[in-house]
């Protein structure tokens, strides 16, 4: 039995295979509409989440699965006090599946150790989330046609970004990958990833603080928020929070066939006069995430 | 500075000078109902200075825990005034209940039931992670 708490829990074989099936769910739909008939996904978010539970509930109900759970601590048993551990053990006797986000790091690896059936950490903190870079993943292919020889700019909030984090740790597995680190000097991404993860792979990259400077290089551009909540001090928040917002004119020097990527929600990061542009791929993202999350339901449930 | 020899027990030498009171920590000898000598800073033709630990008594100790303050340790066991064993420390792929995981959003910080348990992922430069968040421990903390 697999459950999925890391992205590094999965091969680049395996990734490229949820890929092709979730290629293959947008092709035919109709073929997938009853795989998951009679099993039951637990979706046990112990903080709020719009876009990711609606995700995993309409992936589950597009494979003729059903749904059941809680979407916040204060309607389950955590607010008892119950551990983890006992809600894992416990939804195992209800669910074929769970699907686990929690504000402390490590609660959905805890469960997977528990329960008896698969846990896909949909969120744990500021740690992973593994089923967005799953998303960014099928975006990036569909996009792009594969992931070897591309330049990525990841720009924003690159020392807090968890989004970030992962998928530079799944592509870092590719060749030929170029990454362009685009942040202020506050928010630069740590140094244990570019040691561990981009140095390790013989990743090429570079830092820059000026976003327009090498946009005419990128591919790829993954924008991303600045959060609120990782900030001790308001302050700091309030003077970073605007440092790159993504105007039509500051794709003037852009790749015609440039992909504008963000995990979402967006403040203002990205102007919504940008929606309309064809490169504009970050509601793409969403519904591949649900796709993916279908292919991944799929995979663990071993239908 | 004369301690005596033990009869019974275990000698932890060559541990890194100043490392010694971490390691009488960590192995829980204020609480064992035997004598314990730590000395501190002695001479050492091998490394300078060094810091010893003498336990005389045939209590059990964690070998794991000699490994994680310091693999260059050595471990003596003396029976009957003799050294019948020598034992090289090695550093443990797993520490279970020896630290605790210092990051606040760590589902450990709030189910203390969990056992903390770290596994070392860079040997070279002995780097051990939480398994449930992946936060480094720093050596003694």
């Amino acid at each position: 039995m697999r459950s999925l708490i890391d992205i590094l829990d999965f091969t680049t074989e395996e990734l490229d295979q949820l890929i092709s099936v979730a290629n293959d769910i947008i092709a035919n739909p109709q073929k997938y509409s009853e795989k998951c008939k009679g099993k039951k996904l637990a979706t046990l978010f112990f903080e709020p989440s719009t876009r990711t539970r609606l995700s995993f509930e309409a992936a589950m109900y597009e494979l003729g699965g059903n749904v059941l759970g809680f979407s916040e601590a204060n309607s389950s048993s955590a607010a008892k006090g119950e551990s983890v551990a006992d809600t894992a053990k416990t939804v195992s006797c209800y669910a074929d599946i769970i699907a686990m986000r929690h504000p402390k790091e490590g609660a959905p690896y805890v469960a997977s150790l528990n329960a008896s059936i698969p846990v896909i950490n949909a969120g744990d903190g500021g740690h992973n989330h593994p089923t967005q870079t799953l998303a960014d993943l099928l975006t990036i292919y569909r996009e792009k046609g594969g992931f070897n020889n591309l330049t990525i700019g990841f720009c924003g909030d690159l020392k807090f970004g968890r989004t970030v984090h992962s998928l530079i740790n799944a592509l870092a597995r590719y060749s030929g990958i170029k990454v362009v680190l685009i942040s202020p000097k506050e928010l630069m991404l740590p140094g244990y990833v570019k040691t561990d993860v981009l140095e390790k792979n013989n990743i090429s990259y570079t830092e820059t603080t000026d976003l327009e400077e090498v946009m005419p290089q990128l591919d790829i551009l993954y924008m991303t928020r600045v959060q609120r909540e990782r900030f001790f001090n308001e302050e700091d928040y309030l003077r970073l929070k605007d440092s790159y917002v993504l105007t039509p004119d500051k794709l003037n020097e852009a790749k015609s066939d440039l992909s504008i990527m963000h995990p979402l929600p967006r403040v203002n990061e990205i102007s919504v006069a940008i929606d309309d542009d064809p490169r504009a791929c970050y509601f793409k993202q969403v519904l591949n995430g649900k796709y993916m999350r279908m292919a991944l339901i799929l995979k663990l449930l071993e239908v | 500075m004369n301690i005596d020899s033990i009869t019974n027990g275990i000698v932890i030498d060559h541990i890194t000078a100043g490392r010694g009171m971490l390691l009488y920590d960590l192995l829980g000898l204020n609480n064992k109902d035997c004598s314990v000598a730590l000395i501190m800073r002695v001479n050492s033709r091998k490394c300078g200075k060094k810091d010893i630990i003498k336990i005389d008594s045939n209590i059990s100790v964690d070998f794991d825990v000699i490994g994680y303050v310091d693999p260059n340790a050595t471990v003596n066991i003396i029976r009957d005034g003799k050294l019948i064993e020598k034992r090289n420390i090695e550093l443990p792929e797993k520490l279970t209940n020896v630290i605790k995981c210092k990051n606040p959003r760590c589902i450990t910080s709030v189910e203390q039931e969990l056992d903390n348990i770290f596994k070392l992922t860079d040997k070279e430069n002995m780097v051990y992670r939480c398994i449930y968040c992946e936060t480094k421990a720093k050596i003694g903390k």
